[in-house]
């Protein structure tokens, strides 16, 4: 067990910014931490790097206690905090050569790893400027590189992505997968397509608890309803479609259109051409609309907040 | 910690900051040293090098502040803190490599004065009348009382995350400790000698004349290892 988190609970002043939450991860797995602003993931990403200690609880990387054998576990995670902080005045490769040091990598070592990894993350025109003169992405590059510059096991990222354009978005997302193999990856993102593009398994944390712990496919599956949308040509009886088994409820969207909900666990599609067949309708449209993870999120994460 | 110190210390000399400090701690002191008629060696008579050690601390009291007030503070600013704090680097390694590149910066500004001392040496009449000694008790004292600074410069941009109140602070702790005592002590209250001994400028002085006594050195050695000590408890804080 790579990352194994044990009952954690955070408390700043009277708010409890994490309750008592656990889950553990596998070395080769990816994990994305899903949940909303101020969910408590950078303060959960904070406690798995011993940033902050925890309230309660506790969290063990590679069977080694983050709180009591803190220099330890430090080396064996690559962490880069929420909002990227780097040494603007210094140079991409003085920087990871500077952070190299600190993992005590000697430097013959370095000199072959620096120039391995500025190459990994795409950084090779950049190398030799300043990260004052670095564009957004190209920082949250040098920010990854300095993460992996000592092949940690564990690496920790707090919203990777964040406050990039559509394209880095993609390139730091196929830099994560590239990086991730046979290391455990543990990743904080508000953004769902992200969790569906390179994560095996998704934490859907809210308000310091965790309301879902499960593989992506599974969830996009457990779902309640399933609409289907469908379009008529000319008018349709409402009550007739009221009639269909597994119906619970239909709403007209606009002359001949409608949404179908059905019960759970029903397909409404062959009943709805069946019912076409038999009034002699023309069915024009017929669209089953899926559960996408965003309204997945969207109902985890405000259940409780009523 | 190593690591650490040599970061900062290049980026002292990176940046203008070195060149600035030295610049102008040398400009300033040689201008009392050599010119200014009321503080001149030339025109006082004696071959000493009284303006430069009495004048080195009221110079320091403004440079030591302005080299130490991003240590921490601009860390802070940045969130570089956690970045570093994340890494296998004790609190301890961090403020002491800090420390230390302060006051190796500090150090490179005291070394050209060395060539006031032989030129004083040279023109003393005879040559070489010079209190050699003194020399070396007051460029220790210098060399101590600088440490003390730093180690307050540290602690006062510890505490914050903004560069002037920083500056600010740490001037005026520098100054109190320097003749802030001895100011108090001449009130004249009966423990008049302990708090003058709790200040700077009095094992300062005692340097100077040339006499190396253990209970001076271990007084800054004590404040310097105190503050320091305050300013890792002001780091690792967080953790409370």
């Amino acid at each position: 067990m790579s990352l194994y988190v044990s009952h954690l609970t955070k408390v700043y002043g009277q708010q409890k910014a994490v309750n008592d939450i656990s889950f553990s991860i596998e070395k080769g797995e990816i994990v994305g931490f899903l949940g909303p602003n101020g969910a408590g993931k950078s303060t959960t990403m904070k406690i798995a790097t011993g940033y902050l200690p925890p309230t309660s609880g506790s969290v063990r990387v590679n069977d080694h206690d983050v709180t009591l054998q803190s220099l330890h576990v430090r080396k064996m995670i690559g962490y880069l905090p929420e909002h990227n902080p780097l040494y603007l005045d210094m140079y991409v490769h003085e920087y990871l050569h500077f952070i190299g040091r600190i993992f005590e990598i000697a430097s013959s070592t370095l000199k072959v790893r620096v120039p391995e990894i500025i190459s990994l993350c795409g950084l090779r025109l950049e190398q030799n400027k300043k990260m004052e003169a670095l564009s957004k992405g190209f920082r949250q590059r040098v920010g990854l590189a300095q993460a992996l510059i000592h092949n940690p096991e564990v690496l920790i990222l707090d919203e990777p992505t964040t406050g990039l354009d559509p394209n880095q978005i993609l390139e730091i997302r196929k830099l994560i997968k590239d990086i991730s193999q046979n290391k455990t990856v543990l990743f904080s993102t508000h953004i769902m397509q992200e969790v569906q593009a390179i994560c095996d398994r998704v934490i859907v944390i809210n308000r310091g608890e965790i309301v879902a712990d499960d593989t992506v496919n599974n969830l996009l599956k457990q779902t309640g309803n399933v609409n289907v949308e469908v379009e008529f040509e000319g008018e349709v009886n409402e009550d007739d479609l009221r009639m269909l088994p597994g119906i619970e409820r239909v709403i007209q969207l606009r002359k001949g259109c409608y949404r179908l909900s059905a019960k759970e666990g029903f397909d409404l599609r062959p009943e709805v051409f069946r019912f076409a067949a038999d009034k002699k309708l023309s069915l024009i449209g017929l669209k089953q609309e899926e559960n996408t993870l965003e309204e997945i999120f969207r109902s985890l994460t405000s259940k409780e907040a009523v | 910690m190593i690591q650490v110190f040599a970061k900062e210390f290049n980026s002292f000399l990176n940046s203008l900051i070195a060149y600035i400090v030295i610049g102008f701690f040398l400009t300033g002191i040689g201008l009392m040293m050599w010119v200014f008629p009321e503080t001149s060696v030339l025109d006082y008579g004696f071959a000493d090098l009284d303006t430069l050690f009495s004048m080195g601390p009221y110079v320091f009291i403004f440079l030591i502040p302005a080299i130490t007030m991003k240590s921490f503070a601009e860390e802070k600013k940045m969130g570089t803190l956690e970045l570093l704090l994340t890494k296998p680097l004790s609190d301890w390694h961090v403020v002491v490599g800090k420390f230390l590149a302060a006051w190796a910066l500090v150090f490179l500004a005291l070394i050209p004065t060395v060539i006031y001392y032989f030129t004083i040496y040279r023109l003393g009449n005879p040559v070489g009348n010079i209190d050699t000694a003194g020399v070396i008790g007051s460029y220790l004292g210098l060399a101590l009382l600088s440490m003390v600074f730093c180690s307050i410069g540290l602690l006062a941009s510890s505490l914050t995350s903004n560069q002037v109140v920083s500056f600010i602070l740490a001037a005026f702790l520098c100054f109190i400790i320097y003749i802030g005592f001895d100011s108090l002590s001449s009130l004249g209250a009966n423990a008049a000698l302990f708090v003058k001994q709790a200040g700077i400028l009095y094992h300062y002085e005692a340097l100077s004349k040339g006499l190396v006594d253990s209970r001076d050195v271990i007084y800054f050695l004590s404040v310097t290892g105190f503050i320091l000590l305050t300013t890792k408890v002001v780091i690792s804080s967080r953790q409370w």
